[in-house]
């Protein structure tokens, strides 16, 4: 392993390119969040971890406590209910009305599997859709891609980027602190072209 | 940590799973199976048998379409054929695989992981061969779309009283939401793969399925979010499909089928057949592909267990069954019990009994659950079980009900079987073109419990 003392030359922006931001490499998920935790105290307030798995503490870490996953999905399951179950009143009740053996054309009892198939339905998809969207996916590329060290990050890697945009950003500054907080190793960020 | 440590003592310390190179291990290990070139001997055999008998199936359904049902041997009264075994017998297998993805995620069945995947998989094939049959019993495939509701010229609606209109939404929400949540696990894995392809068509398909999912930690939140009520939608969903097929049955008024027992038996018979549909194809699997550190003795156990219980709920459905029929005094359905046993399909009842009830009880002795071979051979004679099962209800209940006028014999044709027989080489494909372009085990599940259990340790 090397010593983040090492990789001063990697830091420096080269010239011509503009910064998207800093991003360190972490040796285990203890020192992520440990990280991820000194530098929302400090400040930053654009700065994402990333990782191959989820970790747990990360996001509050983070300052991200919020998720609108929940009640997108929520929402999701009342509209498919109520269209499920309009749907049957209105074809069975007002456009199509059979009378079968006397029975009310409301028969809202037999109505409800079907409209318990649309809760699922609407209620899984506006989940899977929202998620993706929130996540501002699909995407196709992203400064990170260009980073050839950040391959590893969907194998083994831990990493924390903290973004030029930051208002605190300072890119000696920045890279210090990063590496006061036992980064492995500190990379610069081009901006996309 | 305290910030006063030794960077490289921290470094040496650390028994973080990333540190210590089970990550790396694990993922190499399960994206090398699709990342390395070439096609194996075994895989290309396979693949040739399963596309063999594709083929039989694409001829049945291009026959079927030129003639007519009339090639298979429905007729009045057993206008419920093949078609409906199948299409029960499919979807059931099908079941499992959602039962190990969600339900067990829900109970946090650690022992889940490395087969999740796989058997979502199996959820999906099983469900697409499934949904053939009731879409071509029909009779006029091409008007299949008539099922759905949709403002038409004929100004004619489905009925929602129909539990077979049921079906179509049960069955169909299923398969979306099966495909929805098999989707979501999946990527992360996508871009795993990504990142460790090599040639650039692979970066390329890999990346585009990826979404271009970067691991950020918002990301894995709203992930992880979204993947714990996908698993929370699809466990109501899973027990609301296979009631619903036992619907199909136990709303009519046809002796054998209208009985209360069916949601709850039809439920287990499902999850004893999926399991024993896994078992089936984990086994020579993870010896062909040297997965047995994934796929271990200890999970193949597991599944054996499980069977054997809802084999237990199976074989109570039996019980009651009888037991409604005799306490009912009704002639017609104690009628129904004797043709069952010493009918003319007096046959297909008691192979059920020894396939489904008798051969099972073997799984309480751990030698058997240890024995590949064993669990292998259980689970084959379960798979056939539960195929009887369905073919002794359908047939048996139909052939003789009220009237002995109206009585009659079933005969299934050539062309009944080449279809059964086809939708198996549909499964078989489907299933060789998944192990070879998708990563088999839930790579980043892996990670994340090799995580956990490394948190666990520490902690102690």
């Amino acid at each position: 392993m090397s010593t983040p003392h090492d990789h001063h030359e990697s830091v420096t922006a080269p010239e011509g390119k503009g910064t998207h931001g800093l991003l360190a490499e972490f040796v285990d998920s203890d020192a992520l969040i440990h990280a991820a935790q000194t530098l929302t105290d400090k400040g930053y307030r654009k700065v994402e971890a990333y990782s191959s798995i989820p970790i747990e503490g990360l996001d509050e870490a983070l300052n991200y406590r919020w998720s609108w996953v929940p009640p997108v999905v929520f929402c999701g399951g009342v509209t498919g209910a109520t269209l499920g179950f309009t749907m049957q009143y209105v074809i069975s009740a007002i456009l199509y009305p059979l009378n079968i053996g006397g029975r009310p054309t409301n028969s809202w009892p037999l109505f409800i599997p079907v409209t318990f198939e649309c809760t699922i339905f609407c209620a899984a998809w506006s989940g899977i859709i929202g998620m993706i969207l929130m996540n501002g996916l699909p995407r196709l590329h992203h400064p990170l891609f260009s980073v050839p060290q950040f391959d590893r990050c969907s194998t083994d890697g831990y990493f924390i980027e903290v973004e030029a945009k930051d208002p605190l950003f300072d890119l000696n500054a920045t890279r210090k602190l990063l590496e006061e907080l036992h980064a492995k190793e500190v990379i610069h960020v081009p901006a996309s072209a | 940590m305290s910030g006063t440590t030794l960077h490289s003592s921290q470094t040496i310390a650390s028994k973080d799973p990333a540190a210590t190179g089970v990550f790396e291990a694990d993922t190499k290990q399960v994206s090398g199976v699709i990342l390395q070139k070439g096609f194996k001997p075994g895989w290309i055999a396979g693949f040739a048998i399963g596309f063999i008998i594709l083929q039989l199936l694409l001829v049945s359904i291009a026959w079927l379409i030129a003639k007519g049902t009339g090639i298979w041997g429905l007729n009045v009264p057993v206008a419920w054929g093949f078609a409906i075994v199948n299409f029960v017998w499919w979807i059931g297998i099908g079941h499992a695989g959602t039962l190990i993805s969600a339900i067990l995620l829900l109970f946090r069945q650690e022992w889940r992981t490395s087969i999740a995947r796989f058997s979502e998989a199996m959820t999906l094939f099983a469900v697409a061969c499934a949904a053939i049959f009731p879409a071509l019993h029909v009779g006029r495939p091409w008007f299949a779309y008539w099922l759905l509701p949709y403002p038409n010229t004929m100004a004619v609606w489905p009925q929602f009283r129909s539990p077979l209109l049921w079906d179509v939404f049960a069955v169909s929400t299923y398969a979306s939401v099966s495909l929805g949540f098999w989707y979501v696990g999946l990527i992360p894995d996508f871009a795993t793969m990504r990142d460790r392809a090599k040639n650039r068509p692979a970066q390329i398909l890999y990346g585009i399925f990826s979404l271009g999912w970067i691991g950020s930690a918002r990301h894995w939140r709203r992930y992880t979010d979204v993947y714990l009520l996908l698993a929370g939608l699809a466990t109501p969903l899973v027990l609301s499909v296979h009631t619903i097929v036992s619907f199909d049955f136990a709303v009519s008024q046809v002796p054998g089928w209208h009985a209360t027992i069916f949601p709850p038996y039809f439920v287990a018979g499902a999850i004893f057949s999926g399991f024993a549909m896994v078992l089936t194809l984990v086994i020579p699997v993870r010896a062909c592909y040297g997965m047995k550190n994934f796929f271990t003795d200890w999970h193949l156990d597991c599944m054996a267990k499980v069977m054997l219980a809802s084999g237990l709920v199976v074989a109570y459905g039996y019980v009651l069954e009888h037991f409604a029929a005799w306490y009912s005094e009704h002639p017609a359905e104690v009628f129904m019990l004797l043709n069952r046993m010493f009918g003319p399909y007096w046959w297909s009842y008691w192979s059920l009994m020894l396939c489904n009830i008798a051969i099972p009880q073997l799984l309480w002795i751990p030698w058997c659950r240890g024995n590949v071979y064993m669990l292998f051979f259980i689970s084959i004679v379960i798979n056939i079980g539960m195929w009887l099962e369905r073919y002794v209800i359908v047939i048996t209940s139909l052939h003789r009900d009220y009237l002995p006028g109206s009585w009659g014999m079933y005969y299934p044709t050539f062309w009944d079987w080449s279809m059964y027989i086809g939708t198996m080489g549909l499964f078989t494909v489907l299933l060789f073109i998944f192990l070879r372009i998708l990563p088999m085990i839930a790579i980043f599940e892996m990670r994340e419990l090799a995580h956990h259990k490394a948190k666990h340790e520490e902690s102690h």
